[in-house]
């Protein structure tokens, strides 16, 4: 499905764009995105392993980088929300999830790959789906089925808005959480790059296209608008992250918590 | 639902266009290819990031912060140590000080005993100096009455002879003679005789001559 049909005049970037069938077709087609996903595993657990073999007290300039990123996920997520003392058991999940999510978004802006796997919705879904188990796994084994059920009300409710307070509750754990957890990433991903294509795109049909000098001298302005969306999603690719990843120690948290 | 209802249209197209199927290019439909890629892609990274990476960061953490905990504990002795040095320096510079000022009080006090003890001793020094003087002074006073009767003796002898006119020759009465002079000399006034000879040596000399004169005049 070519986005560009110049004998057609412009066809706007849209869902299609995010298809890329590399071999073969449907369901369980080889998309340009498990290149991307593949691509990334295998670097963070290059660059993750090679730092960690050689660790040193006093950090080295490439040390010092890795451990900033494992620091996000550990302290300032980690330990913030989950609390040291029971942060061990959850600390892989946190640094596997900030870093594969944060590198395949940078992968939207990184030249030549270009693509944000999380704009695919079935690994968002994936990630969801691990976090979704985790953290009703975790509070169903700290407080028992009736304790965990019994937590999920707030306390201090008066009896009588139970039967109201108490649904809605219950349509926050089950529901809206992996719903506005995996949307949230997924529609970030999707609209920034449909945007950048948007500028791309539009830009070098201006260019190479229009037919009018007018028209083409406005393509400046698309380029470098794509140029500054560029910047923006690249901030938009480490925040999205650094939520997912948040959210998801809030989550596992919550669900220990005592009270609620 | 709704996604199903938004999806509708979508399926429908994609069943016509290309051949049955869903049209995966309707973007909140999961891919199942995508999905599997992902679940496998991310476990294999979960699993290399739990078992080589985050046991290795962790234990390298700790040893940071035991590192530097050390480091703390380290230098918190370091200054215990050299505070509890600086108090026994101080302890030590004020028994010196205290040491400092005995030893200058007993210096003194020797000092002052000592001076004592010299002026004891000179002063018995003196004593001693003005009594053997005093003594010598006797021993020639003896010494010259002795000798002032021998001598006085002869003069007088020689006197009288003179005077009488006739030498007296035998020795024997002669020496009777004076002996009983001196004797009635020493006899009429003896304590005269001492104190004029102690205050002074002309009057000594005077009174000695004129009681000796007066015996003299006696003699005969």
């Amino acid at each position: 499905m070519p986005y560009v049909l110049a004998s057609a005049g412009f066809t706007p970037p849209g869902p299609s764009s995010f298809w890329h069938p590399l071999i073969g077709d449907g369901a369980f087609a080889v998309t340009r995105s498990m290149f991307v996903v593949v691509a990334t595993v295998i670097i963070i657990g290059l660059v993750m392993t090679m730092t960690a073999k050689r660790l040193q007290l006093v950090p080295t300039k490439g040390q010092f980088a890795v451990e900033s990123l494992y620091n996000i996920a550990r302290n300032q997520i980690g330990v913030d929300f989950i609390g040291e003392a029971r942060l061990r058991p959850f600390l892989p999940l946190l640094v596997s999830l900030f870093l594969f999510i944060l590198l395949n978004n940078l992968a939207g802006i990184i030249p030549f790959v270009q693509f944000p796997s999380m704009s695919r919705f079935g690994y968002v879904v994936v990630l969801t789906l691990i976090v979704y188990v985790v953290y009703h796994y975790v509070g169903l084994k700290k407080k028992g089925f009736g304790g965990y059920f019994r937590g999920f009300l707030p306390p201090g409710v008066p009896i009588w808005l139970v039967p109201v307070v108490y649904p809605l509750e219950l349509l926050t754990y089950f529901v809206t959480r992996p719903l506005t957890l995996s949307l949230r990433l997924f529609a970030n991903m999707f609209a920034g790059h449909t945007l950048l294509l948007v500028f791309a795109l539009g830009g070098e049909y201006l260019l190479l296209h229009s037919g009018n000098i007018f028209l083409q001298a406005t393509s400046v302005a698309s380029f470098a608008m794509f140029i500054a969306m560029t910047f923006f999603e690249l901030l938009i690719q480490f925040l999205q992250a650094y939520i997912f990843v948040l959210l998801t120690a809030y989550y596992i948290a919550d669900a220990m918590a005592e009270e609620h | 639902m709704s996604v199903l209802q938004a999806a509708a249209p979508v399926l429908a197209a994609a069943e016509g266009g290309e051949g049955g199927g869903l049209d995966w290019t309707y973007p909140i439909l999961p891919h199942p290819g995508e999905v599997i890629v992902g679940l496998v892609a991310f476990g294999v990274l979960y699993w290399v990031i739990a078992k080589k990476v985050v046991p290795l960061f962790e234990a390298a953490y700790a040893q940071r912060k035991d590192a530097i905990q050390g480091g703390i504990e380290r230098a918190e002795r370091a200054q215990a140590e050299a505070q509890a040095a600086l108090e026994e320096y101080r302890t030590q510079l004020a028994d010196a000080r205290a040491e400092a000022a005995r030893i200058r009080e007993e210096a003194r006090s020797e000092g002052a005993k000592i001076i004592a003890e010299m002026r004891d001793r000179a002063s018995a020094e003196a004593e001693r100096i003005t009594e053997s003087a005093s003594r010598q002074v006797e021993a020639e006073r003896q010494a010259a009455v002795t000798s002032l009767r021998t001598e006085l003796g002869g003069l007088a002898t020689q006197l009288a002879g003179r005077i009488v006119g006739e030498a007296l020759t035998d020795s024997a009465r002669q020496s009777r003679i004076v002996e009983r002079f001196l004797t009635e000399l020493e006899q009429s006034s003896p304590e005269d005789v001492r104190a004029s000879a102690t205050t002074a040596e002309p009057t000594t000399s005077a009174t000695s001559a004129g009681p000796s004169s007066g015996g003299a005049h006696r003699v005969p």
